[in-house]
């Protein structure tokens, strides 16, 4: 096999007409995304962090001794790494049962609970702060718990948030693998146990590394809930680049800890890289109809998980929320959401929640439009392996470089902004006050979702068929229409669906840009809730239930289209 | 399979112009803007844009908009960029290249700083009202005085009635046994409020003594959270929280006023308030300082001012201004706040947060 794909590495390096032409064509597919994540992303991010360690005109690293002599950083560090350890590997293992039942197994309502659980996802951060302290408080239903403001409700919190990541990255992995190997095996005598930890565990492990990294990503840049759930007290890396930028503007400190956080994420990220490149190998998928079966008895444990994690940690807090913006001054009702057509109470807001609805889903249009181009094309590039060792290298470097958007704080992202895209590239325009970089910065935010979506599909692409057609004297271009294409397609939908939902509910970038006056839907629920008046809470909390249907939306939308795409190929 | 391939392509290239006009039409609308907002470089505050950045709590009418563009023939374009610190840092970290024109919304907190570092271009309205000149945070002109408001202890009338509690009213009460695990406030690092109440007990208790009554406080079961959202709507007692004294502002009692309008459930201790002022200032190196200055005087004016208790909750520097009934009658302006010097502030406020949370969070 290694073979096949040295010819293919052939095919895409060797001089001649054809070859320089599929070579140039490469070379803009790698070049377009870069361009995009080196200007909205590497440019800013490099240039507010240089800021810090120039002092006076010259080179200044006395920032990393003082910061790393106070105790406190340490401290810092350690939470940071231990909540995101503790919330991903707790992801993990609720929600690996979670990807069986709902992608492996059928039962009525399926779809509508795969949509379900991506709502958190999505979900403005200080809305489910709230939401949580309201259950977790001394006064709330859970009170007697004592768990507000503890490590294990920053924990609970994150896997809320990342469960529907690890249930879609595995599930979509493993509806796709054909359940023969692991009949063999159990024909062959192997206890269920045993067939799943030396058969299926060992085919999943791509998508289950690629949604630990992902996750583990997640948990340690985790910004409003850790903030709202654990305070000061449970302050990590990322809250604190936010109060040293944000509050104190002591760039210096902010930079020493944005190198941290760069150390921490390169090496999840050079770890998982690893773990993915020893498994990643072409695997046989079948369509999700003939591996799907319905629920058994021996699946209870899995249901129990799965059953408990949706109810408890999932359903609870949403149903919380949902009753609550029932609840109006003049006792239940709809008012709230009536309310939605007003500007708030004593105009709260310059626009109403409708009219931001709409700001929403054209900003989340776009921004999802452009992850796609980009991701897609980054899958593409990242999903081949050339012969020649630097360029093999070069595409690994891109695979790892593209997800660093997840790693690196928002408010680093948004405060380069400020001083990099005041006219850049000779443009006459001042892109830092245009509305284009919103939807722009959300895209950044995406692309590597899109990335994570698709390239596990097309990875497992037998690169034996691309030869075949090659062969057969198909075009690149055409091998590309008629062999990556259909399967892409297939992750494709679920791939706009995902950046569709991330940027809808995108909060944090969007809150650090200096935006002109279109507000999203985050942004007017959270400045609904900044304000005193039992209506304006009760309109945050309607506008919120309206986010998470939105969101749940479009995902059933991205589930249909999926489907059709599986049933055709 | 043959077949949709064709098809595809087909539809590939009948998209394919209409990506170019896409292309072509942003290309356009760029282009459409730069030339707006060169008009604005050239225009001598007359025809044009003119950029307002302005906080988060910022809200104007589109009637009091229209008004302005009518009477100056700018357009006005307001930029939003978070709270009153972030806004203030954003503008010392673009001062070189300024994100607008005029900038409002810079609280007393961060103002010395902004101003130390040459943000702002001086400017005296010729309409300012005398307490926009009184409340002014230095003598360099750089800034304007817009509103003001007080932040304040907020208490639960009812809860204290219905439990035969007397109510506080200072802060040495809440230091009390019969006040213990009682009061809940947001934390000074995080959340503006909570900065202007660490700001109350340092003008209060000195700076030898403001982190003792901390320690005292503390010691009486304080409760210390991140946001004033989550301390008013998850833990005051008018929300079904348990603690009925919460860090809030003078006018909040004006929002719980019963059905009737007779009658509020909350008041707010007026002997624990301090006064945050917000102004407006031309940037230096604005493409258009003329129509920044016209923007301040409006902010200055009548049908502004009138609007500011409404939308933004705090009180108008302009007394020919509308205040609201129910504010008259239970959101009194207190009549001596705790007041520190901003200059004074301004040098410190970093040390107090950081010995603060050493000593409260630990």
């Amino acid at each position: 096999m290694d073979q096949g794909l040295d010819r293919v590495g052939d095919r895409l390096t060797t001089a001649g007409r054809t070859g320089w032409r599929a070579t140039a064509a490469w070379a803009l597919a790698a070049g377009v995304p870069l361009a995009f994540l080196g200007l909205f992303f590497a440019w800013p991010v490099a240039t507010l962090v240089g800021r810090g360690f120039v002092a006076d005109g010259a080179l200044d690293l006395t920032g990393f001794r003082e910061v790393f002599t106070e105790p406190r950083t340490w401290r810092i560090i350690g939470l940071t790494l231990g909540q995101a350890l503790v919330g991903s590997v707790l992801s993990l293992l609720l929600g690996i049962p979670g990807a069986y039942v709902l992608y492996r197994c059928t039962f009525p309502g399926r779809t509508l609970v795969r949509a379900l659980v991506t709502v958190p996802f999505v979900l403005p951060t200080v809305v489910v702060g709230v939401a949580f302290r309201a259950l977790l408080a001394e006064s709330g239903p859970l009170g007697g718990l004592g768990l507000d403001g503890t490590f294990a409700a920053i924990v609970l919190a994150l896997v809320f948030f990342n469960y529907s990541v690890v249930v879609r990255t595995v599930g979509g992995l493993w509806e796709h693998l054909d359940p023969r190997a692991e009949q063999a095996a159990r024909a062959l005598g192997a206890s269920p146990a045993r067939a799943f930890r030396t058969v299926t565990l060992p085919a999943l492990a791509p998508a289950i590394t690629s949604a630990g990294a992902v996750v583990f990503l997640f948990c340690a840049t985790a910004f409003g809930v850790v903030l709202v759930l654990g305070g000061q007290r449970y302050a990590t890396v990322e809250t604190e680049i936010w109060m040293q930028t944000v509050q104190f503007l002591d760039l210096r400190t902010a930079a020493v800890l944005s190198v941290v956080q760069l150390v921490i994420v390169t090496a999840a990220l050079w770890a998982a890289a690893r773990a993915r490149s020893r498994r990643e190998h072409a695997l046989a998928l079948s369509p999700a109809t003939r591996s799907s079966r319905p629920l058994r008895r021996t699946d209870a444990l899995p249901v129990a998980v799965t059953a408990a994690v949706v109810t408890l940690l999932l359903a609870w807090p949403l149903g919380n929320l949902v009753l609550q913006s029932l609840r109006t001054p003049d006792g239940w009702g709809l008012g709230n959401y009536v309310a939605l057509g007003t500007t708030g109470g004593r105009n709260a807001l310059t626009v109403t929640v409708w009219e931001a609805t709409a700001t929403s889903l054209r900003t989340a249009a776009l921004a999802a439009a452009v992850a796609v181009v980009v991701g897609g094309l980054v899958a593409l590039v990242v999903s081949r392996r050339p012969r020649s060792p630097h360029a093999r290298r070069a595409v690994s470097v891109l695979d790892a470089v593209v997800m660093l958007p997840l790693g690196v704080s928002a408010v680093t992202v948004g405060f380069g902004f400020l001083i990099t895209l005041d006219r850049p590239l000779g443009l006459d325009v001042d892109l830092r006050t245009s509305g284009l970089l919103v939807p722009l910065a959300q895209a950044v935010v995406a692309t590597p979702l899109v990335v994570r979506t698709v390239l596990p599909v097309l990875r497992a692409v037998d690169p034996r068929q691309r030869e075949v057609a090659a062969t057969l004297g198909a075009s690149p271009g055409r091998v590309l229409a008629t062999v990556d294409w259909p399967v892409a397609a297939r992750s494709l939908g679920l791939a706009v669906g995902f950046a569709f939902a991330v940027s809808l509910g995108e909060f944090g970038a969007t809150s650090f840009l200096a935006r002109p006056d279109t507000a999203t839907l985050p942004i007017v629920i959270f400045r609904l809730i900044g304000r005193p008046g039992a209506e304006n809470y009760g309109m945050a909390l309607a506008a919120s239930v309206v986010l998470a249907v939105v969101t749940a939306t479009v995902m059933l939308v991205a589930e249909r289209l999926r489907g059709e795409r599986t049933g055709e190929f | 399979m043959q077949h949709r391939t064709q098809q595809n392509r087909t539809t590939g290239a009948r998209r394919r112009p209409a990506v170019a006009l896409v292309a072509l039409g942003t290309t356009l609308a760029l282009a459409g803007c730069a030339t707006a907002s060169d008009d604005s470089t050239d225009g001598a505050g007359g025809e044009g844009t003119v950029d307002v950045v302005v906080h988060d709590s910022f809200v104007i009418s589109d009637e009091a908009k229209a008004a302005f563009e009518e009477e100056t023939g700018l357009t006005m374009n307001v930029i939003t960029t978070g709270d009153g610190g972030a806004l203030a840092n954003k503008l010392v970290l673009t001062k070189d290249s300024p994100l607008g024109d005029v900038a409002f919304g810079i609280d007393s907190s961060f103002a010395s700083r902004a101003v130390d570092e040459g943000v702002f271009e001086p400017y005296t309205s010729p309409v300012q009202p005398a307490l926009s000149e009184e409340l002014a945070a230095d003598d360099s002109g750089a800034l304007t005085a817009i509103d003001y408001g007080d932040v304040c202890l907020n208490i639960d009338d009812s809860w204290f009635e219905s439990n035969g509690v007397l109510e506080p009213v200072s802060l040495e009460d809440l230091t009390k046994p019969e006040y213990a695990d009682l009061t809940v406030v947001t934390n000074p690092a995080t959340s503006s409020p909570g900065l202007a109440f660490l700001f109350a007990t340092v003008g209060e208790f000195g700076e030898d003594g403001y982190l003792d009554y901390w320690q005292s406080l503390s010691d009486n079961g304080l409760k210390v959270v991140e946001g004033w959202e989550d301390a008013y709507y998850v833990d005051f007692t008018t929300s079904g929280g348990d603690r009925p004294i919460v860090l809030s502002y003078a006018s909040s009692p004006a929002f719980t006023v019963s059905e009737d309008g007779s009658s509020t459930t909350t008041s707010a201790l007026l002997d624990t308030c301090f006064r945050q002022v917000e102004y407006a200032g031309v940037l230096s190196g604005a493409d258009n300082p003329e129509g920044g200055q016209q923007v301040i005087d409006f902010l200055l004016g009548e049908q502004f001012q009138s609007e500011i208790p409404t939308g933004m909750y705090v009180y108008p520097v302009n007394e020919d201004a509308e205040i609201p009934g129910e504010w008259t009658d239970f959101a009194p302006v207190p009549d001596a706040p705790v007041e520190l010097d901003p200059a004074e502030i301004s040098e410190n406020r970093e040390a107090w947060i950081k010995d603060w949370t050493a000593s409260v969070i630990g």
